[in-house]
């Protein structure tokens, strides 16, 4: 019982935190000055045109008015049309999240592999120079965000020593005929790894660019954790009983160490889904984020809503997962 | 065995000489900009389009790091976009920093439904993707300094609500705090003499990386081409036609991205070093 509502009252608190989102995003849209008839006309236009089409998107209505019937739609599933594609903005927005889903997933792969073996090589030669170079490589990653990373791989690897593509998600010369937007399981699951590679190659650098800040902050956590742990009475006795380091580590001090980490990956991952948008950007990635700043630059209002309460929902979402994980696994907290 | 407070202590000397270093050569290059730069940053000379840095075969000793495709000086574009660098990183993070620690301050110090509201506002906030909110309210507001400032502002006063709320929290608790309340001082000065005080250490910190995140996010705007106008010189505008040239003209996004990346790092490392610097568990 303590668990369902324990449930219950995150869920709700998500839903006010998701319905708070959507007022300011409406608000913001239509509040500020320049109205949003003024976005999404070209500069004269007349006094006509922006009447009629005030009319047409039901502007000359209240803010409230407009409010309940954006609202009423949204919850049929109706995000309205995008005005620059002429498309249910609904079905745009659902096409381009698998890209993004993908890209954001395949970034925090990266990342706890990177951390993670950045935290277990630095605990393992602690007190070295091998983990003075982990501190002073995770200090800089950690200093400088992921657009700047990506400006730098692009120059790295797409430059100097071209091994990876940095535009794009997949190769036209492909004329690989998918059924599904997320092209990575696709490509996997009908057993063409070619074409798994390529995209493999063209999503490498946007998701490290991504990664680099996360991997450097899972490590110091992890390894900060790690170390505490080293001093336990239990670990100590392993050590008498002429256990390996590396094994202690893996095995003892490992499993014990790993719940605050796992938390902030959690808390994280929702930054590292935001940095796509300028990522995306970045290296011509046609995800969610892409198409946000195409949509601001062609004023196109009810994409722009669209996709931003989209991404408020994803952010809202894994942060309940993340939070009733954390209570699933804290055993101090399933009581409380 | 080996101590484990031992290594939380980084290396605080050259860090930050190096980076306050750069920093200071950074404004005195942006406060000389129109003296010291050797052309006009907008002046276009379509003859000398994409000419190498000196050191590059082919190149012309009057562009020391080269030209753009339209033949403008890159050094005197980077020179005269740390003007607009700068500029937005002290007034932007200066307002982003007294508006959010002044909602944090209020929150945790009155907590009750003061704090409820703040609070469940910056979980809304953090709803947002920050890069496509800032993005969102340049379009409603137009292009323009005020606009990035007031964009920044807005997106970014939930860090320090955040932390001032939790420092101003835990000093509430102490003693002295009850002493000064004892004493006959009012609520607010409480909050102004004994608390204030007390978490200014952290808000400086904080305002030092903010500094480095309104840099970045002017760049990332202007990148996008939604900062000031098109053809003004700006780090991010740079960049954004260097990445479309990388593969000719490698020099016009290698620069202004050094200069930009050098800048991040520094305010970054400022703000880091203050942070140890000040907390009493790692001092």
């Amino acid at each position: 019982m303590q668990i369902l509502r324990r449930i219950l009252i995150r869920l709700a608190a998500s839903l006010v935190t998701l319905a708070g989102a959507a007022v300011i995003v409406f608000v913001v849209i239509r509040v500020v000055p320049g109205n949003p008839v003024a976005m999404m006309l070209p500069p004269g236009a007349t006094a006509e045109d922006i009447q009629r089409l005030q009319e047409l998107y039901g502007l000359d209505k209240s803010i409230f008015q407009q409010f309940l019937i954006w609202l009423t739609g949204v919850l049929q599933g109706d995000f309205g049309t995008s005005i620059s594609l002429r498309q249910p903005v609904a079905e745009l927005v659902l096409g381009r999240l698998p890209a993004t889903l993908e890209l954001s997933v395949m970034a925090l792969v990266i990342a706890v592999g990177l951390g993670g073996a950045m935290a277990l090589t630095a605990t393992l030669w602690r007190g070295t120079r091998t983990e003075g170079a982990i501190d002073v490589a995770g200090g800089m990653a950690l200093s400088v965000p992921d657009f700047l990373w990506g400006l730098v791989l692009i120059l790295l690897f797409g430059v100097l020593w071209p091994l990876f593509h940095i535009s794009g998600r997949i190769s036209p010369a492909q004329g690989f005929e998918f059924h599904t937007n997320f092209y990575l399981w696709e490509s996997l699951l009908r057993l063409r790894f070619d074409v798994w590679a390529d995209i493999v190659a063209h999503m490498f650098m946007p998701a490290l660019a991504l990664a680099i800040p996360l991997a450097a902050i899972i490590s110091q956590l992890l390894k900060q954790s790690l170390k505490e742990t080293l001093h336990l009475d239990y670990v100590t006795l392993a050590r008498t009983k002429g256990y390996s380091e590396t094994s202690i580590i893996l095995r003892e001090a490992l499993p014990n160490a790993i719940l605050p980490t796992l938390t902030l990956i959690g808390v994280q991952f929702t930054f590292l889904i935001g940095g796509t948008v300028i990522i995306e950007r970045l290296f011509s990635y046609e995800g969610l984020g892409n198409m946000a700043i195409d949509a601001v630059i062609n004023r196109d209002l009810p994409l722009i809503q669209g996709i931003v309460i989209l991404f408020a929902l994803l952010f809202t979402v894994v942060n309940f997962l993340v939070d009733m994980t954390y209570a699933a696994l804290n055993p101090r907290l399933r009581h409380a | 065995m080996r101590d484990a407070r031992g290594e939380i202590r980084r290396l605080p000397g050259p860090r930050l000489w190096l980076a306050g270093g750069w920093l200071a050569i950074l404004v005195l290059a942006a406060l000389l900009a129109p003296w010291i730069s050797p052309h006009d940053p907008l002046a276009q000379d379509l003859f000398a389009g994409r000419l190498p840095p000196v050191w590059e075969a082919g190149a012309d000793p009057n562009y020391l790091l080269g030209t753009d495709s339209l033949g403008r000086d890159v050094l005197s574009r980077i020179l005269h976009g740390a003007r607009l660098a700068l500029s937005i990183a002290l007034i932007a993070g200066t307002l982003t920093c007294l508006i959010g620690a002044t909602l944090g301050l209020i929150a945790g110090y009155y907590g009750g439904w003061v704090d409820l509201a703040v609070s469940r506002l910056v979980d809304i906030w953090m709803a947002f993707p920050p890069v496509l909110f800032a993005i969102l309210l340049i379009a409603v507001l137009g292009t323009g300094v005020t606009s990035i400032i007031i964009a920044i502002v807005v997106i970014d006063w939930t860090r320090f609500a955040r932390v001032v709320r939790a420092e101003a929290m835990g000093q509430a608790q102490m003693d002295y705090v009850a002493s000064a309340q004892v004493a006959g001082r009012s609520r607010f000065g409480t909050v102004l003499a004994e608390i204030l005080p007390n978490v200014l250490p952290a808000i400086v910190a904080l305002l030092t990386l903010e500094m480095g995140i309104a840099v970045i996010v002017e760049a990332i705007l202007s990148f996008v081409n939604l900062s000031v106008s098109t053809d003004a010189p700006t780090w991010g505008g740079m960049i954004a036609e260097g990445r479309a040239s990388v593969h000719q003209a490698w020099w016009v996004l290698v620069f202004p991205l050094a200069a930009l990346f050098l800048t991040v790092l520094s305010f970054s490392q400022l703000g880091e070093g203050l942070k140890d610097h000040f907390d009493p568990v790692l001092r």
